[in-house]
């Protein structure tokens, strides 16, 4: 009887908290997302229902247009931008890759007296931020011609994501049994061999973790975009379409919203999916253990 | 011939501070199955290490197949190597594993498929050469760490205590398996324990370490029977034997030869009186604990009397006991070497 | 092994010598000095640059260099803009990070927890983030609007506000500010959110099950075993999201360029001002060149507190 009634308390309670649960999740959910929902309400309004403050800015009140997606793609070189954020975006992943897996392999793994050292010395690195150094970075980019070209954003984004990279990529490496790679070693590989063959491939989930974060730290890099690049063309999608959507002080509200949705879902739907992953990882190294 | 040899062997580590290895010479002769036993941190696994090439020594030389390769890369020694916990690729297929290693010298496809197949069946685990490592058993797992070792056609395999992730039932069918492989294979086996029922079971001859230094080498029997000092003497057996000081010596005898003196005959043993405090039955053999005096200071000592002595003894009880004089050993109390036996008195 | 003599693999031994590729020593140098190399040219010479500018006359006009000793300092010095900065560029660092910390952590509660719809609602939280930051400050210049406010016109349906009135959301100095803050916390505290969920996934299962099973309740489990364990990534975390916020100005410089009056100027977005927009290359750099004594600061901490977490 008395636990019949104690455990109705605790059902109650498990209610309680369920609910309490979602409410919390749907009201964290609505915090995020509700500027990218109302952004994308307001892609599809015609000029004379924006522009009236009268009007309920959460509904159509009148038809809805796509003019002003249309323009984006039509009047803008929208497809440029995302086009240069993504050849940016990809050449960096890739310079990044090639630098700091090797490195942090050395750090992590080939174990010299000076390896300590120099990891705190790369980590030292983050801390100095673009603020710093754009002024004196635009000048040697000028010195080298490559100024107001998007190869600039190329060669200057990997100094932010190599040493992160270098210290993510050790702590993955460092999971990695020495056994396996020594094993290679033993069945007729070189000590190089045995890094491109074991150890890379183990390496797997590091690998997309740098891919991930250095794409998306690329895409929305903003100080040195705008410093070093001018002509719209080479522009990427951070500086390139307020440049061309924003004239003086006319905003062209809605083709911007529209960017921005545009260019924020495909992102975070990768995100989402690369977490899933990760947390997966975690989960079954628990399990494990 | 030696196949493997290391000459005065020393390795450091940390600068000097830590002796992993302080001056070991060995040989392995053709298809030999040698044993390093020893406990923890003996320097056993950082030997075998030092074979393999994964480790430089500081001094010193390692020989395979009579060339020294002492400064070469482990991938040119022609050995193979299974680690504790057999380091199978886990992103590859068990296929994929056994002809990684056929990979790196460069064979062709058709040779290493064949090569791998054959190496496979001798071991039984064709079926499985779709799977990956984490769908295998353990003992599955150990098959398939030796088959890749095998199929370099190795002049030595290095065995790093390739049982002791597998639990107490495996492990007895695992040795098994082991020692009927090495059996068929006939390839010359350095095989790295602590665990000395591994080493007595599976080697041909048994090298003890400890503290970086090799007390003894021998087939099985006399380092059981023989030892060279009192470590040895006291790390085998299990029990270990009892030791006893005398005027400066350890007089050394095993348990199961601490019997009841009606059951021994009555010329060419030492008596001693043995006061019981406890007994304990172990599948059929009772292991009696308790003190002697008379060959020398009073000490603690095991007995373990078989089944077929059935002499009641009872715990708080002194008995007459008796040691063959046959099977006296003595040792220096200083330096625990084996020395000539002395006179007992009583 | 009878198989063993007509096996391609089998070579005299003496033909493998040691290549580049065995020898750890080389290894181990060639496969950092890239990175080294990489980061040497291209941000210790253009540190070492901006500090050869903060003592200099290089203009965007005049690019020939000058020294001019501490002439740039004294003048930064005695800019009042300057000081406002500084003041502006800590209040900003510190209640943002205070807010993002506290609601990341709360983010991340609910982004462990079990239930229905969990990847779409990670998907809504993780948006802030992912947009670039540009397009995202854009989206709420917007909603910011001095007239079209989507938020004046909910107050005012509410009677908050006078049917004409406007809140000039980024016009009044102290709301402008109010608002900068509001939207970097909302654009960081998804990747708070994110970091401190793996911390609280790495505390092993058992624990939280021994307290459970010692009858803690869901508060007391909070207080005395999660937050302590997670504490130490998140203090790391935390670091390092102070560090960025202190060196950011992208939401400053979409919003409000720093205005009105200054009222929103930060170092970050101050030196810009001056070196970028302005043409006056040494200025900013001296600007800039203040960030840096704090920052050192702040990694002297991030490497106790990592070393601390390392010993345990």
């Amino acid at each position: 009887m008395a636990a019949a009634t104690s455990g109705r308390r605790y059902a109650r309670r498990h209610l309680a908290a369920r609910t309490g649960l979602y409410l919390a999740a749907i009201l964290a959910a609505l915090l995020c997302a509700a500027p990218f929902l109302w952004s994308l309400i307001t892609a599809f309004k015609q000029n004379r229902d924006l522009y009236n403050p009268q009007n309920n800015p959460f509904l159509f009140n009148r038809p809805a247009t796509s003019d002003h997606v249309l323009y984006l793609f039509t009047d803008t070189a929208f497809l440029t931008f995302v086009w240069n954020t993504v050849l940016v975006g990809g050449l960096v992943v890739l310079i990044t890759l090639a630098l700091s897996l090797p490195a942090a392999y050395s750090l992590a793994r080939l174990d010299r007296p000076w390896s300590g050292r120099m990891a705190i010395g790369i980590f030292l690195v983050y801390l100095v931020p673009p603020s710093l150094l754009f002024l004196a970075l635009s000048r040697m980019v000028v010195a080298v011609g490559l100024q107001d070209s998007t190869w600039s954003l190329v060669l200057v984004y990997p100094t932010i994501t190599i040493p992160v990279s270098v210290w993510l990529l050790m702590g993955f490496l460092k999971g990695i049994p020495k056994d396996i790679e020594e094993q290679a070693m033993v069945d007729g590989y070189s000590r190089l061999g045995a890094f491109l063959r074991a150890v890379v491939p183990l390496a797997f989930p590091g690998i997309v973790a740098v891919i991930v974060f250095a794409f998306t730290l690329t895409a929305s890099e903003f100080i040195y975009a705008l410093a070093f690049v001018a002509p719209t063309e080479e522009m990427t999608v951070s500086t390139g379409v307020p440049t061309q959507l924003v004239r003086g002080d006319v905003f062209f509200w809605q083709s911007l919203q529209a960017a921005a949705v545009l260019v924020a879902v495909p992102i975070a739907l990768v995100f989402n999916w690369f977490l899933d992953k990760f947390v997966a990882g975690f989960t079954m190294g628990a399990v494990k253990e | 011939m030696a196949v493997v040899e290391v000459r005065e062997l020393v390795k450091h580590f940390d600068g000097g501070r830590v002796h992993a290895i302080d001056g070991v010479s060995l040989a392995a002769a053709g298809g030999e199955y040698l044993v390093l036993l020893g406990p923890s941190g003996c320097g056993k696994t950082t030997l075998l290490r030092t074979i393999a090439g994964l480790e430089q020594p500081t001094s010193g030389d390692v020989l395979i197949g009579g060339d020294v390769v002492t400064g070469l890369p482990p991938r040119a020694r022609r050995i193979a190597m299974v680690f504790q916990s057999y380091a199978l690729y886990p992103h590859k297929t068990v296929l994929a594993n056994i002809v990684f290693p056929l990979k790196a010298a460069g064979m062709g496809r058709q040779d290493r498929d064949r090569k791998a197949l054959w190496a496979a069946e001798l071991l039984g685990i064709a079926p499985l050469l779709d799977r990956k490592p984490r769908q295998l058993s353990g003992g599955e797992r150990q098959r398939v760490a030796l088959a890749r070792a095998m199929v370099r056609d190795p002049q030595v395999f290095l065995l790093d205590e390739p049982l002791s992730n597998l639990d107490a039932k495996l492990r007895a069918s695992a040795r098994d398996e082991l020692k009927s492989f090495q059996q068929e294979v006939g390839t010359t086996t350095i095989y790295v324990t602590h665990d000395q029922a591994e080493a007595m079971g599976l080697g041909d001859r048994i090298a003890v370490l400890t503290d970086g230094t090799v007390r003894q080498v021998g087939p099985p029997k006399e380092i059981y029977d023989e030892p060279a000092d009192k470590f040895v003497a006291t790390f085998i057996g299990s029990p270990p034997m009892n030791l006893v000081e005398h005027d400066g010596s350890l007089v050394g005898f095993r348990p199961e030869h601490l019997l009841p003196a009606e059951s021994l005959p009555a010329t060419g043993v030492v008596e001693v009186p043995l006061a019981v405090d406890r007994i304990e039955y172990l599948s059929g053999d009772r292991h009696v604990y308790g003190t002697v005096w008379r060959i020398g200071e009073r000490s603690r000592v095991v007995a373990r009397i078989p089944a077929t002595v059935d002499t009641p003894i009872v715990s708080g009880e002194t008995y007459a006991f008796a040691v063959p004089e046959r099977r006296l050993r003595f040792f220096d109390a200083e330096s625990g070497r084996r020395r000539a036996p002395v006179a007992l008195g009583g | 092994m009878a198989t063993t003599a007509e096996q391609p693999t089998t070579r005299p031994i003496a033909a493998a010598r040691r290549r580049l590729a065995d020898r750890d020593g080389v290894l181990s140098w060639a496969f950092v000095v890239p990175s080294v190399v990489y980061i040497v040219a291209l941000v210790g010479l253009p540190f070492g640059l901006a500090i050869a500018f903060a003592f200099s006359d290089v203009s965007a006009g005049d690019p020939s260099y000058d020294f001019v000793g501490l002439r740039n300092f004294r003048r930064v010095v005695d800019d009042p803009v300057f000081w406002r900065s500084v003041g502006n560029t800590f209040v900003f660092t510190l209640i943002s990070m205070a807010l993002i910390v506290l609601l990341g952590k709360v983010l991340a509660n609910i982004l462990v927890a079990d239930f229905r719809g969990k990847w779409v609602v990670r998907f809504l939280v993780l948006l802030p983030w992912t947009t670039p930051v540009a397009l995202s400050s854009i989206s709420w210049l917007w909603l910011l609007d001095s007239i079209y406010s989507p938020i004046d016109w909910v107050l005012r349906q509410f009677g908050a506000l006078g049917p004409v009135e406007n809140m000039y959301w980024l016009g009044q100095p102290g709301l402008s500010m109010t608002s900068v803050i509001a939207v970097h916390v909302w654009r960081l505290t998804p990747l708070a959110a994110v970091i401190m969920m793996a911390g609280l996934m790495s505390i092993p299962k058992e624990i939280d099950e021994a307290a459970r099973v010692d009858g803690a309740g869901y508060w007391r489990r909070m207080f005395e075993i999660t937050i302590p364990l997670v504490l130490p990534v998140a203090a790391i975390a935390a670091l390092f999201g102070a560090i960025f916020t202190f060196t950011d100005m992208a939401v400053v410089r979409v919003l409000t360029r720093g205005g009105p009056n200054d009222s929103t100027q930060v170092l970050a977005s101050w030196a810009f001002y001056r070196g970028i927009d302005g043409g006056d290359v040494a200025q900013g750099a001296v600007i800039a060149l203040f960030l840096f004594p704090l920052l050192l600061a702040a990694a002297v901490l991030i490497l106790r507190a990592v070393r601390k977490i390392e010993v345990r």
